[in-house]
């Protein structure tokens, strides 16, 4: 019953397809009740339920280990308010920001896909079934960024991001079936107490770097970040919701459930610690720099992933709690920031900071808004940001002294990152006039602004009422880390060193803010450096050019080449390992043919002999039927009527279509040149010549026993028919021939397309 | 094509080689016949008819499309295997009814019987969707 709540989404999904057709501008608010009566949901299981988890596990595909598995625990419950509560506030946003698009279904529906997959990964309990919805993340992403999709950039960015986080995904496969092999299970919450077998195993550190690359793909950690600002060509919905507040979160989420399992090994520690404050740095060092609203976000966002990527490294208490709190807080301050960042986009028309200014007086409300969700991120007291800020000082003043250095630094530039949202756009002037002038700018409607409004503002009472949250942040941890700690949560800890730190870091930023300017210049030219995304852009050229060589060898448009292609493959193959793998036994002695046989096959050869060298096409075809009908002739001797009635019936169906087809051919003319008949005369001799020693070795190797056997006894008894060749057919081996029927449907729709609309546009090269 | 000897001979054939084509199917469950050459002899019968008649008439006997016919086939061939699951058995296994009839002929019927008739109907689309199409197109 509960995994229906998790699985709302997917039927939303459908419903939204037809709702957006009926009514285009109540849908959004329509579909929003979805997600509001799920965030209701999760709360109060987050409230009441998370000492003893609600678990269910149904069957689903136990040969493989999967199973329709959920856990909502603290930690999968507080991803699951987060995803459904922004979702709620998103769903609403959209139905502003999007107005009258024309493709509104499609969105919603992608939308609630996403949605649906990320609840299904944070609330799994299952290793694969948690892939499969790690998998459908990354596929409504690329429809999502790709949503603009007449534009090259969009397309562009939706693939990057498909590739690199699909990647990823499939390294991570890899290591979950290790971690399957080892432990002998993929239930997580079973996982838990077989930790310590997967820890001594041998295979620990290449299960490890699997999994972790697909943390650090899905997670925009160094060197895979460059996909996330990319990403941003996603209408600014998606950007809020799937590229800063949830989906980026899922590595950390996954590292964060794996942390009891793997965690605590040196291995664990040093490889993440030091790509998370790598990122940390370089997502910190490439945000200062941005002009354009969205990619400082997203930017600042990579950086934030690394800090809590860093921080799930450490893997303590207080590191959990640390990261923990900060997810929470980064989400409610950036996906408001992001919304906000769209509206500007939305009202004035573009979100370069230097051509925006004096917004405040237009959009007021956005304009407090905004400041609001950024005195929160730059962690000033009392907003939830400044209370994250001080658990991540405390923890990571015990830490050496670089990471220190990058987590300062990282939050420092935060600072900067805020003011340059809060302050430009709305307080400032333009610093560079736009060639086009700013359209009427008003505020934004009611449905973009409620989203911001109520994030920015729990970001403030959570800050407030610090103490009140310490009871969830502590089932969250101790799901987390698998026992029960005590926590305390507090807004106000005296002077210690973690304060005085993050005052010095905010006047630290304040000063440096009125660089900006100044160090833009210098940081983009830094920023033309190659980095990581050329190697991707360079492999991802070297693919398609590959890709091009090979096509155009291959797929060269003449049936003829195409045969030859196939046949050649299967003579070169076949005919190898025949002969290297020693598979070339002939049989000691042969029955000896009787002379109607011989008759016969001496039919067949005339008849072969004569097609090649017949001087019309009648003649041809009526040459190729001898031989069919003569091989049906030789099935039936040796005992098999079915095989040989449909060869008769085949035979019989490839004249009439010859005949239907005669009329309208072009004149028969030899298009063979001497030299190509010698070539294809060789081939046709090889070809026979396999299939004869292929038949015949075969009855020479015997590795196992007939199954003809089996079939022979069971028709009747399972299969109810006396006639083997159809039980086995139509129920022995059922799925094939579903498959064949399936097959032989596509090519019908394939002769379908290709006669039908070949008088259309672009039809000359199909007729030729 | 016009031929007068095929076009009266095929009207008295058409109803003969249909028929013919229901009987392969129903004997094909214990001697040689079945859904794929069953459907093959029923594509064998309207295709002589296009060749003496057109392809227009022949889509008139038929009556309906030869898509219909692939996509219900397929579609009758994927339920007879997804029976099997509501039942707790494994995808396209068999599910028989017996029927009881008197003088003791055994008279079972079950999802195969079904699945070949899917068959059936994909084969014989099939083939008169490429008959037709090269009729009317080429």
């Amino acid at each position: 019953m509960t995994s229906l709540v998790v699985f709302a989404g997917f039927f939303a999904a459908l419903f939204a397809l037809w709702l957006t057709k009926k009514w285009r501008t109540r849908a959004g608010l329509i579909l929003s009740v979805l997600p509001f009566l799920q965030v209701v949901f999760f709360l109060y299981l987050l409230f009441t339920k998370t000492a003893e988890p609600v678990r269910m596990n149904l069957p689903w595909g136990d040969i493989i280990g999967l199973s329709l598995a959920f856990n909502f625990d603290g930690l999968g419950l507080l991803f699951a308010v987060l995803i459904s509560g922004i979702g709620f506030f998103v769903c609403l946003y959209a139905s502003g920001y999007l107005k009258g698009h024309q493709d509104l279904g499609r969105f919603y529906f992608w939308l609630f896909i996403f949605m649906a997959s990320m609840l299904g990964v944070v609330l799994s309990d299952n290793l694969i079934l948690l892939f499969i919805f790690w998998e459908l993340t990354s596929l409504s992403s690329f429809f999502l960024i790709g949503f603009k999709h007449d534009e090259q950039r969009s397309r562009d960015a939706a693939l990057q991001a498909l590739l690199v986080t699909g990647l990823g995904g499939l390294a991570m496969l890899a290591g979950f079936v290790l971690i399957g092999e080892i432990s002998g299970t993929y239930v997580i919450s079973e996982l838990f107490h077989s930790g310590h077998l997967l820890r001594e195993s041998t295979l620990y550190l290449p299960a490890l770097i699997l999994v972790l690359a697909g943390a650090f793909t899905k997670s925009a950690q160094f060197p895979f970040h460059f996909w996330l600002p990319n990403a941003m060509e996603a209408p600014t919905p998606v950007s809020a919701y799937l590229h800063s507040a949830t989906m980026v979160k899922a590595g950390v989420y996954l590292l964060a459930r794996l942390l009891p399992i793997m965690g605590g090994t040196a291995e664990w520690q040093n490889i993440i610690v030091v790509v998370g404050a790598i990122t940390t740095v370089i997502g910190a060092i490439l945000a200062l720099g941005q002009t354009d609203l969205k990619r400082l976000l997203a930017y600042s966002t990579v950086s934030a992933l690394g800090t809590m990527t860093m921080l799930l490294g450490y893997g303590d208490t207080l590191a959990v709690k640390a990261c923990i709190i900060f997810i929470t807080a980064h989400a409610f301050y950036k996906g408001a920031l992001f919304m906000i960042a769209g509206s500007i986009d939305h009202e004035a028309g573009t979100r370069d900071i230097r051509f925006l200014g004096g917004l405040a007086k237009k959009m007021p409300v956005t304009a407090v808004t905004a400041a609001v969700a950024a005195l929160s991120m730059a962690g000033v007291i009392p907003f939830f940001g400044f209370v994250a800020k001080e658990v991540l000082y405390e923890r990571v003043l015990q830490a050496n002294l670089w990471v220190l250095a990058a987590v300062v630094f990282a939050a420092f530039a935060n600072v900067i990152v805020a003011i340059l949202i809060c302050i430009n756009p709305f307080w400032r002037r333009p610093v560079e006039i736009s060639d086009s002038p700013l359209k009427t700018i008003h505020e934004a409607p009611v449905a973009m602004l409620t989203g911001p409004i109520v994030l920015a503002f729990i970001g403030l009472m959570v800050g407030v009422f610090a103490s009140g949250s310490g009871e969830i942040i502590k089932a969250v941890v101790s799901a987390t880390v698998q026992q029960s700690v005590n926590i305390k949560l507090a807004l106000w800890h005296g002077l210690t060193p973690p304060f005085i730190l993050s005052l010095l870091t905010l006047i630290a930023g304040f000063g440096v803010y009125f660089l900006i300017p100044y160090l833009r210049i210098l940081l983009q030219k830094l920023y033309r450096l190659p980095g990581p995304e050329k190697i991707y852009q360079l492999s991802w050229q070297f693919t398609l050019r590959f890709a091009s060589i090979i096509i155009d060898k291959l797929q060269n448009g003449y049936l003829r080449y195409y045969l030859s292609t196939i046949i050649i493959s299967v003579i070169g193959g076949a005919g190898l390992t025949l002969l290297l793998k020693g598979g070339l036994q002939l049989p000691e002695q042969l029955l000896a043919p009787r002379f109607y046989e011989i008759g016969l096959v001496l039919i067949v050869l005339i008849a072969a002999f004569y097609a090649t060298i017949a001087k019309s096409r009648l003649a041809a075809v009526a040459s190729m039927g001898a031989i069919g009908f003569s091989i049906s002739i030789l099935y039936l001797l040796f005992g098999a009527p079915d095989l040989s009635m449909t060869q008769f019936l085949i035979e019989s169906l490839t004249v009439i279509l010859f005949v239907v087809a005669f009329y309208h051919m072009p004149r028969f003319a030899d298009f063979s040149s001497p030299h190509a008949r010698v070539r294809d005369v060789f081939i046709a001799l090889f070809t026979g010549a396999l299939m004869t020693v292929l038949v015949m070795s075969s009855l020479g190797n015997r590795i196992f026993p007939p199954i003809s056997q089996y079939y022979a006894e069971n028709a009747y008894l399972l299969g109810h028919g006396r006639n083997v060749v159809n039980v086995i057919l139509i129920d022995f081996r059922g799925i094939d021939t579903l498959g064949e029927i399936t097959v032989l449907s596509i090519a019908a729709l394939g002769v379908f397309a290709l006669l039908k609309y070949r008088n259309r546009k672009g039809s000359k090269e199909i007729s030729k | 094509m016009n031929s007068f000897i095929l076009r009266v001979t095929i009207r008295y054939l058409l109803p003969l080689l249909l028929l013919f084509s229901i009987y392969t199917f129903l004997r094909g469950h214990n001697e040689p016949g079945g859904g794929f050459a069953a459907g093959l002899i029923a594509a064998a019968s309207l295709s002589l008819y296009t060749i003496a008649y057109g392809a227009k008439r022949a889509r008139q006997v038929l009556s309906i499309d030869p898509r219909f016919l692939i996509g219900s086939g397929l579609l009758l061939a994927l339920i007879s295997g997804l029976i099997p699951i509501l039942m707790g058995k494994p995808f396209l296994s068999g599910v028989w009814l017996k029927i009881p009839i008197p003088r003791n002929t055994p008279f079972d019927i079950g999802t195969p019987f079904f699945f070949d008739l899917g068959v059936f109907f994909v084969v014989a689309g099939v083939t008169l969707m490429f008959v037709f199409i090269f009729e009317e197109e080429i």
